[in-house]
């Protein structure tokens, strides 16, 4: 045990440094989730015709097929069309576009749940759809959607371990990087999972405080959770 | 001659083979309140949405001011900000307090600056009694204060016809006076209203027009005490009769259509 305490602090700048990037991956990987998540859902619901084929394909394609497979295709397969991309661009693209699609489903489930009446309560005062869409439906929308939004984060985090496979310095690179030194692949692994639980835990307690922040009185319903990981 | 604030001239409205609307016409003077009776699904609250144009009409139009609005080129929000409705289940924005719930239309749809639309928005509530609840939401607020919120919501619009849709059809029988009691305050006021109600004390009290509707069609209209004291159809004393006995209302001077007293 008190090896294990010592490969762990003698590794811990390293993880230090994958840790960060871990990070990186993750807080970018939500942000152009997101950016990409709530028009997707908002298209799904409220768009043409064609725009919804769209919305419905760019969803179903990266829930449906393993986010390996989508780092690969955009870090390998790209290339070949004359688009290069860096390490760490390419795994944030990849995890960003991954994470969008089942954060557009659950912005769409929190959008139904609140359903027809208050987009015609809105548009009774003379609000037009997208007003409607904007200041009604979309702000009762990120309020209900905060409990079961509250997975992807958590997730995606462990979901960033996948850019290890295209060479990306993140937590997992560096426990192998750790292991291959030590000869103690059991604990550089244990290490880094360590790491991760306790990111993990921080930010359960983040969106904890987040959710309990913007709940208002007499509003709390909530969406299933749909994405099981 | 006077002069019609609104005017619906027969309009009809079908939803798959289902006639929900036939051929209905109706003005409404400046100032008068007109109740809607009649037994359920016979396209009264259908009636009410065509008006702001919630549901669009097959045949037929509609004018508010004179001016036709049912036409392609008239803008929906526009008219809608005319036409205030007031629905059974309250429908007020659940994320927003009752303040910013009379403010909204006023700030976003009016595009009035904050501190104007807020103080517009407090003598609404001042008007339907409820400044006090102004920083409420509406989870914290009764239902009858749900409803007078977005009456008053409605009102902010300074609409100049308001509809009701059975406003207080969803409430417990001891919050009904309160919401009654600000329509009826708003019909002195000289408010144009349309209220579809089986609140039939009101609709005695307050109307000026009773508009009796079966099957898609008007059967009878008139002033309160001829449609309720001398009816000249059949089918409006059976439904008045068995709506007050219903209410348990029922004195033997009130039954409708009895001249005998």
């Amino acid at each position: 045990m008190s090896e294990w305490f010592t490969l762990f602090s003698n590794s811990l700048p390293e993880f230090w440094k994958g840790t960060l990037i871990t990070l990186l991956l993750t807080s970018t990987g939500l942000g152009i989730g997101f950016l990409l998540g709530i028009p997707a859902a908002v298209i799904r619901i409220y768009g043409s015709k064609y725009l919804r084929w769209l919305a419905i394909g760019y969803i179903e394609l990266f829930r449906g097929t393993p986010a390996l497979v989508q780092l690969f295709v955009i870090y390998y397969g790209l290339p070949d069309m004359g688009i290069t991309l860096d390490r760490i661009p390419a795994a944030i693209i990849a995890l960003g576009l991954n994470s969008g699609a089942y954060q557009a489903e659950y912005f769409r489930s929190a959008i139904q749940a609140i359903g027809h009446d208050q987009m015609m309560a809105a548009r009774a005062i003379g609000m037009s759809r997208i007003k409607a869409i904007w200041n009604i439906i979309l702000p009762q929308a990120m309020r209900l959607v905060i409990p079961a939004w509250s997975n992807e984060p958590v997730s995606l985090l462990k979901t960033t371990a996948i850019a290890f496979l295209i060479a990306v310095p993140d937590l997992m690179t560096k426990a192998k990087m750790v292991a291959t030194r030590t000869y103690d692949p059991i604990g550089a692994y244990l290490a880094v999972a360590v790491i991760y639980l306790i990111l993990v835990v921080i930010l359960t307690a983040i969106l904890e405080y987040i959710s309990r922040k913007s709940r208002i009185p007499g509003f709390d319903l909530e969406i299933e959770a749909q994405r099981s990981t | 001659m006077d002069k019609y604030i609104l005017e619906i001239q027969n309009i009809s409205k079908r939803y798959g083979g289902n006639v929900i609307l036939k051929d209905i016409s109706l003005n409404v003077r400046e100032g008068d309140t007109v109740v809607i009776i009649g037994p359920s699904g016979t396209g009264k609250s259908t009636l009410l949405r065509c008006i702001n144009l919630l549901t669009r009409i097959d045949t037929g139009k509609i004018l508010l001011d004179g001016k036709d609005i049912t036409t392609k080129n008239v803008s929906e929000d526009e008219v809608r900000q005319h036409v205030g409705m007031v629905f059974q289940n309250f429908l007020l924005f659940n994320h927003l307090t009752a303040l910013d719930n009379v403010m909204i239309g006023l700030t976003k749809v009016r595009k009035m600056p904050a501190n104007q639309a807020k103080e517009k928005a407090m003598q609404e509530l001042r008007r339907v009694g409820l400044a006090d609840r102004a920083s409420h939401y509406p989870g914290q607020l009764s239902g009858g204060q749900q409803q007078r919120v977005a009456i008053a919501r409605a009102l902010a619009m300074d609409p100049r016809v308001m509809l009701f849709d059975e406003p207080t059809s969803a409430l417990d029988p001891e919050l009904i006076g309160e919401v009654l009691e600000v329509m009826r305050k708003l019909a002195e006021e000289g408010m144009t209203m349309l209220c579809v109600t089986h609140e039939m004390g009101f609709a005695r009290e307050v109307a000026d027009r009773i508009i009796f509707m079966e099957h898609g069609v008007i059967v009878e209209e008139g002033p309160p005490a001829e449609l309720f004291y001398r009816p000249k159809f059949e089918r409006t004393r059976e439904f008045l009769w068995k709506i007050t006995e219903l209410y348990g209302k029922h004195k033997d001077e009130e039954k409708p259509g009895d001249t005998s007293t």
